[in-house]
C-alpha cells in the first residue's frame, strides 16, 4: 500500500460525476459505504453543466421507472442541476472536486493468467501491442491535484465526451490557454488567438469578433489554407468575416510556441510572432478508450464504436472495477441513475436485484406462449438463435429493449414484399417459407430455426425483396436497426455470420433464376467484400478482369468514354451486379464503373461465376438479357453522341451534377424545375401547414444545375446520416421508406450536426394558428404556412415550456393524398423521384425524340 | 430498346414521377384544354342553331344557361385561392386546379360573349362582361409571364437566395464603409451617398421596368472611377480599394434587381386579376338581382 500521507482508503471511489456517478454515489451515501466521488472540474456533472443555458433537458424513456436516489425529471438545465447540487449536499455525498484521474493500478497480488493487451493502430497501419499483468484490488487512483485515493472497488462513469487533446508546443501549460469558450461576450481588448479551424474554433472566433464594442483582435489558426472539416455555413461566415476586417485568418501556420503575451507560428515564410492575450484551442478530442484500457478493461472489439466488455451487473475485465452510463452504452440520463443505483447495491451485495428494466422486458415477452421469466426468455433467444451465442446476459438484455420478440401461428405474414424495413429477423422456435416469387406463392424456400431473415433491409436499407410467412407456428425476434449494429460491433462471429448469410441470400435473390443455396457453393467459396470510397472506381474501362461486383451498400455509377470525355450511362443502387458482361463474354471491360459514394461490393470470382452460368442456363440467359440492355444502353447513347452531343454531355452533366448533391445515397428526392417554379413558396407553406406549422424544406436553397434544383429537403439516405448517433433511438424508417423521428426525440442536436445535406432544424413547435378562413375574411392570424418566430412568440401559451426538437421531413407518411410539398405546388415544378427511376436514359431519348 | 432502367434485384417499382413531369399547361396531357375546347365548341355550334327571336340575347333559354354556367364557372373559378391555401390530407393537386383554372377560365371568353349576344352598353351588365375580360387578360399575362419568366429568374439567380444576396449587399457594404475611412473628405462623402441610398426605392413602376436612373452607387463609381483615371495606378490607393467595392455592389446590385424585377413580374398582375375578380363578382351579382328585379 503507499505511504503517500495524501492517499485516502474507501470501500467505493466513483470516477464522474455525470447522472450515473451521481446516482451511485448518492446510493453509497444512503447505503453508508465509505466513497467518494471524483469530478475533474469545479461543479457537478459537466456534460450537462456544458449544455446552452435554458435548454431543455428531457427524461426518456417515459415508461422506464427512476429508482435513483436523486429526482430527475424533464425540465430546464438549470433546474435539473439546482436539484441535484442540493440533493448531492443533503444525502452527504462525498465529492472530490478539481481532480482528473490519471491512472487506476491494482496494488494487491498478480492475478495469475490476468494479463491485458492493448493493441494500438499506428497512422501507417501498423498494429502494435502492449501487455501487462492485472493485479488485485484494492486499487491506487493517482488524481492531477497530486492526491491519492485507495478504493476497494472503482465504479467508472467518465462518459464518452473524453478529454480535448491540448497543445503541445514549448508552453502549452501555461495558464491563459484554455479548452471552451463559455461566453464570448466575456472578453475585452484583448488579443486572442484561436487555434483549430473546425466548426468549434471558426464558431468560437466569429463570436469573440461579433461585436466590435469588445474590441477584441481575434486571429484564427489554420494548417492549411482550405477548411475542410468545418461546415460550409461557417466557412462563409468567416470569410466574411476576414473581408470585413473583424478576424485575421492565420493560413499555412502551425503554433511553435506559446509565450505570456506572445504566440509564434511556423509559417511558410518563417517564424512569426504576434501579440496574444488569450488561446482558445479546439483542436478536437481524445476519446477516453485509452484511458480506460490503461486500467486494465477490455473492449469488445476493435470497432471504433464498440463498448467494453461488462458482466450482468456491470463488471469489467478488471475484477472490482464497474462502468456505468455512456461509457457502458447507456446514453440516455434515466438509464444511467438506474444504473447508478444498481451498481451500488450489486457491490452491496444485494444479487437479488433485478435491474429497472424487467417491467419493460416482462411487457414485451407478455404476448408470447409458454410461461417463462424474463431471464428464461432471454436465455431461450440465446441459445436457439445462433447469432445471438456469444452475447453475455447484459449484453442480452440491452439487445432485447430495441429489438421485440413475436409469435406468429403459421399462415401468417411476417413481412410483406416491397415493404421498406430496415430490421432483421432471427427465427428462435419454428420455421418460415420465403415466397421467392411475386406471383406465384407456390415456389417457397425454407428458413429454419436459429436462422436470421430480413438481412437485407439491414445492410441496404432498401425495400424487402420477398414476403416471409410462418411456415409453422413460430417466435421470431426482430432485431432494429440499431440493435442489429451493436450486435455485430460487439459479438464478431455475428458479424460474420450475417455477412455471409446476406451475400448468399443477396446472390439468390438478385439472380433468381431457380437457384439454390447449393448451386452457389463455388461462387460464395472465396467471395470477398470490398469498401470503396465515394468516386472510387470498381473497375475502369479496359482493364482486364472478369470478376463480378455486387452492390451490396451504397450505389454505382456506369461511365464509358466518349472521345475523351466520361458519359454517364447508368445509376445503379444497392442490389444490383457489375462486370457481368466481360463474366460471359470475356475480354476488357467495356465501362467504368465507380461508387457514387462510399460503397461496398461484393467481389464473385469471375471464372466461378462462368461455370455457374455454364451449369444453370436459365441463370445464363437471364444475365445475358440484363447484360444485353445495359450494351443497348450503351450503343444508344453512343449513336446520339454524333448528332445531339450537346445534350448527350449536359444529360451526363446534369447526372453528375446530381449525384454530387447526394442524390446517390437518396432513396426519395424532392427536386425543383426552375422552369416551371415561380416562387410561390406554396410548398413550404404546405409542407408547415400539414406538420404542425413548421416547414421541413427549403427551397430557394441548394444547389441548381441546368434549371434542376435540389433544395435543402430530406433525400431519405439509403443509409441515414442522422441515424449514427441518437441516443434515445428515435430515428426510424417508416412504411413508405421515409426517415422519419419520433416523439422521443430529446433534442440533442446530433442529427442535425450529422445531416451533411442541413436539413434538419431544431425547433419548438409553434402555437396552433386561427382557421384559414378566420384569416382571409378576418385577418386573424398569420395566414398560411409557418408563423414568424415573432408571432410564435406573442402567441405562445407562458405556461408551457416547449422543448426544441428535431425536425425534419417525414415524406408526408400517413398523409392519405402523398407529399404536401408536390401536390401544393401550382405549376408542377415539385417533383419527389427516386434516383433509379430518375438517372436513366429515358430522359436522354425524351429530350432527343 | 432499353427505355427503362434494367430491374433487377432489389429495384422495385415504386409509384414515384420517373422526371416525366408536365407543367400545369401540359397536365394529363392537355386535359382542360380538350374540356374547355369541348364546352367552346358546343356553345358556339348551339348559337349558330338556335334561332332566337329578334336576336341572341342574355334573356333567351340559352342565353340564361349560358348565364348560368358562367355564373358558375367564376365562382369556382374563385375558389382557387382557398384550394391554395388549404392543406387538406385528401388526394388533390393543385397542378390539376392550375390547369383548370386555365383553360376554364379561358373558355369565358367565349361562354361570356355569346352570352351578351353581343348586346354591349354603359350599363352594370357590360361593366361585368368588361371586367370579367379585364380578369382573364391579366390572366393571360400570368400564363405568359409563368411559362417565361422561371428559367430567366433561375438563371439569374445561379444558386443564390434573396437572403444571400441581401447578405452579400450587407457585407459589400460593411466594407465600403471600412475602406472609405481614410479616405478624403470628398471622397467618403461620395462612397456615404452610395451608402445611404435605398438601391431599391423608387415604387412598383421601377421596379417592374429594373430602371434606377437615381441610383447613387452608379454615378459614385462613375465619379471616382474618373478621378482615378487621371492619377498613375499605384495599387495600395485607397480609393482604388473602393472603387472596386463599388463596382462589386454594382454587380450585386444588379443581380438583386433583376432578381426583384422577376419576382415583382411574377407577382403583380395577382394584384389586378384578384381584387378584380371580386369586383366582377360584385358587379356580377348587381346584374344577376338586375336582371331578375326587371324581369
Amino acid at each position: 500500500m503507499s505511504a503517500n500521507s495524501k492517499s485516502a482508503t474507501f470501500r467505493v471511489a466513483i470516477v464522474g460525476s455525470g447522472p450515473a456517478g451521481l446516482a451511485a454515489a448518492a446510493r453509497a451515501a444512503q447505503l453508508g459505504l465509505s466513497h467518494v466521488l471524483i469530478e475533474k472540474t469545479d461543479h457537478l456533472s459537466d456534460t450537462i453543466y456544458k449544455y446552452q443555458k435554458g435548454k431543455h433537458v428531457m427524461a426518456t424513456p417515459a415508461q422506464l421507472v427512476l429508482r435513483a436516489d436523486l429526482d430527475f425529471e424533464a425540465g430546464k438545465r438549470e433546474k435539473i442541476l439546482g436539484l441535484w447540487d442540493e440533493q448531492t449536499a443533503a444525502q452527504k455525498v462525498n465529492v472530490h472536486y478539481n481532480a482528473e484521474v490519471k491512472a487506476i493500478v491494482g496494488t494487491g497480488d498478480p492475478i495469475p493468467d490476468s494479463i491485458m493487451r492493448i493493441v494500438t493502430r499506428g497512422r501507417d497501419g501498423t498494429n502494435s501491442t502492449k501487455e501487462f499483468q492485472r493485479n488485485a484490488p484494492p486499487y491506487r487512483l493517482s488524481l492531477s491535484d497530486g492526491s491519492e485515493v485507495i478504493a476497494d472497488t472503482v465504479i467508472l462513469a467518465i462518459g464518452t465526451q473524453g478529454n480535448p487533446n491540448t497543445m503541445r508546443c514549448p508552453g502549452a501549460d501555461l495558464p491563459h490557454i484554455q479548452y471552451q469558450l463559455d461566453d464570448p461576450g466575456e472578453y475585452i481588448d484583448e488579443h486572442i488567438v484561436v487555434v483549430g479551424t473546425g466548426d468549434a474554433g471558426i464558431e468560437n472566433a466569429l463570436g469573440l469578433a461579433e461585436d466590435p464594442e469588445q474590441r477584441n483582435v481575434v486571429t484564427i489558426v489554420n494548417r492549411g489554407s482550405e477548411f475542410p472539416t468545418a461546415k460550409d455555413a461557417n466557412v462563409q461566415a468567416l470569410l466574411a468575416a476576414q473581408s470585413a476586417g473583424r478576424v485575421r485568418i492565420q493560413a499555412d501556420s502551425e503554433t511553435k510556441s506559446v509565450e505570456p503575451g506572445f504566440i509564434t507560428f511556423e509559417t511558410r515564410d518563417g517564424e512569426q510572432t504576434i501579440r496574444c492575450d488569450r488561446i482558445i484551442a479546439r483542436i478536437g478530442s481524445a476519446p477516453p478508450r485509452g484511458f480506460v484500457e490503461q486500467c486494465g478493461i477490455e473492449f469488445s472489439s476493435s470497432d471504433r464504436l464498440a463498448f467494453p466488455q461488462l458482466s450482468p451487473v456491470f463488471e469489467s475485465t478488471a475484477p472490482s472495477i464497474f462502468i456505468i452510463g455512456a461509457l457502458a452504452g447507456y446514453p440516455l440520463i434515466k438509464h444511467c441513475m438506474n444504473q447508478g443505483h444498481d451498481v451500488v447495491e450489486f457491490i452491496n451485495g444485494n444479487t437479488a436485484l433485478k435491474p429497472a428494466d424487467e417491467p419493460i422486458l416482462e411487457a414485451k415477452f407478455k404476448n408470447l406462449p409458454g410461461k417463462r421469466s424474463v431471464s428464461q426468455w432471454l436465455e431461450f433467444l440465446r441459445t436457439n438463435v445462433s447469432i445471438l451465442e456469444g452475447m453475455s446476459p447484459l449484453q442480452m438484455r440491452e439487445f432485447m429493449l430495441d429489438s421485440e420478440a413475436r409469435f406468429y401461428k403459421a399462415g401468417e405474414t411476417i413481412l410483406q414484399r416491397n415493404d421498406p424495413g430496415s430490421s432483421l429477423f432471427a427465427i428462435a422456435q419454428g420455421s418460415v417459407w420465403v415466397l421467392v416469387s411475386p406471383t406465384d406463392p407456390s415456389i417457397r424456400v425454407p428458413i429454419g430455426t436459429g436462422l436470421i431473415f430480413g438481412e437485407v433491409g439491414l445492410v441496404s436499407g432498401r425495400k424487402r425483396g420477398a414476403t416471409i410467412v410462418a411456415a409453422e407456428d413460430a417466435i421470431c425476434v426482430e432485431i432494429s436497426r440499431t440493435a442489429a449494429l451493436r450486435l455485430q460491433s460487439q459479438v464478431p462471429a455475428a458479424k460474420r455470420a450475417i455477412e455471409r448469410i446476406s451475400t448468399e441470400r443477396q446472390l439468390l435473390q438478385m439472380l433468381k433464376s431457380g437457384l439454390q443455396r447449393e448451386d452457389l457453393v463455388e461462387v460464395m467459396q472465396d467471395y470477398e467484400v470490398q469498401q470503396i470510397a465515394a468516386g472510387k472506381p470498381v473497375f475502369s474501362e479496359n482493364d482486364e478482369g472478369n470478376d463480378v461486383y455486387v452492390i451490396r451498400l451504397g450505389s454505382m455509377v456506369v461511365e464509358k468514354n466518349f472521345k475523351g470525355k466520361p458519359v454517364f450511362l447508368n445509376y445503379f443502387p444497392a442490389g444490383n451486379y457489375v462486370g457481368a458482361m466481360e463474366s460471359i463474354a470475356g475480354g476488357k471491360r467495356t465501362s467504368t464503373v465507380r461508387a457514387a459514394i462510399k460503397s461496398e461490393v461484393i467481389k464473385l470470382n469471375g471464372d466461378a461465376f462462368s461455370r455457374l452460368l455454364a451449369a444453370k442456363p436459365e441463370l445464363a440467359k437471364k444475365v445475358t438479357e440484363d447484360t444485353a440492355e445495359r450494351q443497348n444502353l450503351s450503343s444508344l447513347v453512343e449513336s446520339k453522341k454524333d448528332n445531339f452531343a450537346n445534350i448527350v454531355d449536359e444529360y451526363s452533366n446534369v447526372a453528375n451534377f446530381l449525384i454530387e448533391n447526394g442524390i446517390g445515397e437518396a432513396t426519395d428526392v424532392l427536386l425543383i424545375d426552375e422552369k416551371l417554379c415561380v416562387g410561390c413558396d406554396n410548398c413550404e407553406k404546405a409542407c408547415a401547414d400539414s406538420h404542425d406549422g413548421l416547414s421541413r424544406l427549403d427551397r430557394e436553397a441548394g444547389k441548381t444545375y441546368a434549371h434542376l434544383h435540389v433544395p435543402t429537403s430530406c433525400r431519405h439516405c439509403e443509409q441515414p446520416h442522422c441515424m449514427a448517433d441518437c441516443p434515445p433511438n428515435a430515428i426510424h424508417r417508416g412504411p413508405d421508406g421515409e426517415v422519419y423521428i419520433n416523439d422521443t426525440c430529446i433534442g440533442c442536436g446530433n442529427c442535425q450536426r450529422n445531416c451533411p445535406y442541413g436539413v434538419i432544424r431544431m425547433e419548438a413547435k409553434p402555437p396552433k394558428k386561427p382557421s384559414l378562413l378566420s384569416w382571409l375574411f378576418l385577418g386573424n392570424g398569420p395566414g398560411p404556412g409557418e408563423p414568424s418566430k415573432s408571432w410564435s412568440y406573442k402567441n405562445a401559451d407562458p405556461t408551457v415550456e416547449k422543448a426544441k426538437k428535431a425536425v425534419k421531413c417525414d415524406m408526408c407518411s400517413g398523409i392519405a393524398g402523398g407529399p404536401a410539398c408536390v401536390r401544393a405546388c401550382p405549376t408542377g415544378a415539385a417533383i419527389r423521384v427516386s434516383p433509379e427511376a430518375f438517372l436513366t436514359v429515358a430522359r436522354l431519348e425524351r429530350e432527343t425524340g | 430498346m432499353a427505355s427503362k432502367a434494367p430491374t433487377t434485384g432489389l429495384q422495385t417499382e415504386r409509384v414515384r414521377s420517373d422526371g416525366t413531369h408536365e407543367s400545369f399547361l401540359e397536365y394529363r396531357n392537355f386535359y382542360w384544354l380538350k374540356i374547355a375546347l369541348a364546352i367552346c365548341g358546343v356553345c358556339l355550334v348551339a348559337y349558330a342553331l338556335i334561332d332566337v327571336q329578334p336576336r341572341h340575347n342574355g334573356g333567351s333559354g340559352y342565353g340564361y344557361t349560358l348565364g348560368t354556367i358562367g355564373f358558375g364557372l367564376i365562382i369556382w373559378l374563385t375558389l382557387l385561392g382557398l384550394r391554395k391555401r388549404s392543406t387538406s390530407s385528401k388526394h388533390w393537386s393543385l397542378k390539376g386546379w392550375t390547369s383548370a383554372h386555365v383553360y376554364l377560365g379561358l373558355s369565358l371568353i367565349i361562354i361570356g360573349t355569346l352570352h351578351t349576344g353581343f348586346q354591349l352598353g354603359w350599363n352594370v351588365h357590360t361593366l361585368a362582361y368588361a371586367l370579367m375580360m379585364l380578369v382573364i387578360i391579366s390572366g393571360i399575362f400570368g400564363i405568359s409571364a409563368y411559362s417565361v419568366l422561371p428559367e430567366r429568374m433561375s438563371f439569374n439567380r445561379d444558386s443564390a437566395t434573396e437572403n444571400d444576396m441581401v447578405n452579400n449587399l450587407r457585407s459589400i457594404d460593411e466594407q465600403l464603409h471600412e475602406a472609405a475611412q481614410p479616405l478624403e473628405h470628398r471622397h467618403a462623402a461620395l462612397v456615404k451617398e452610395s451608402l445611404d441610398q435605398n438601391s431599391f426605392g423608387g415604387g412598383l413602376w421601377r421596379r417592374l421596368r429594373n430602371s434606377y436612373p437615381n441610383c447613387q452607387t452608379r454615378k459614385v463609381q462613375l465619379a471616382i472611377r474618373e478621378e482615378l483615371g487621371q492619377r498613375p495606378k499605384k495599387g495600395d490607393d485607397p480609393l482604388e480599394k473602393v472603387s472596386l467595392l463599388l463596382e462589386r455592389k454594382l454587380a450585386t446590385l444588379a443581380r438583386t434587381r433583376r432578381h426583384l424585377q422577376l419576382k415583382a413580374l411574377l407577382e403583380f398582375w395577382l394584384f389586378v386579376h384578384v381584387p378584380m375578380t371580386f369586383a366582377l363578382i360584385a358587379a356580377l351579382l348587381a346584374h344577376v338581382i338586375s336582371v331578375f328585379f326587371y324581369w
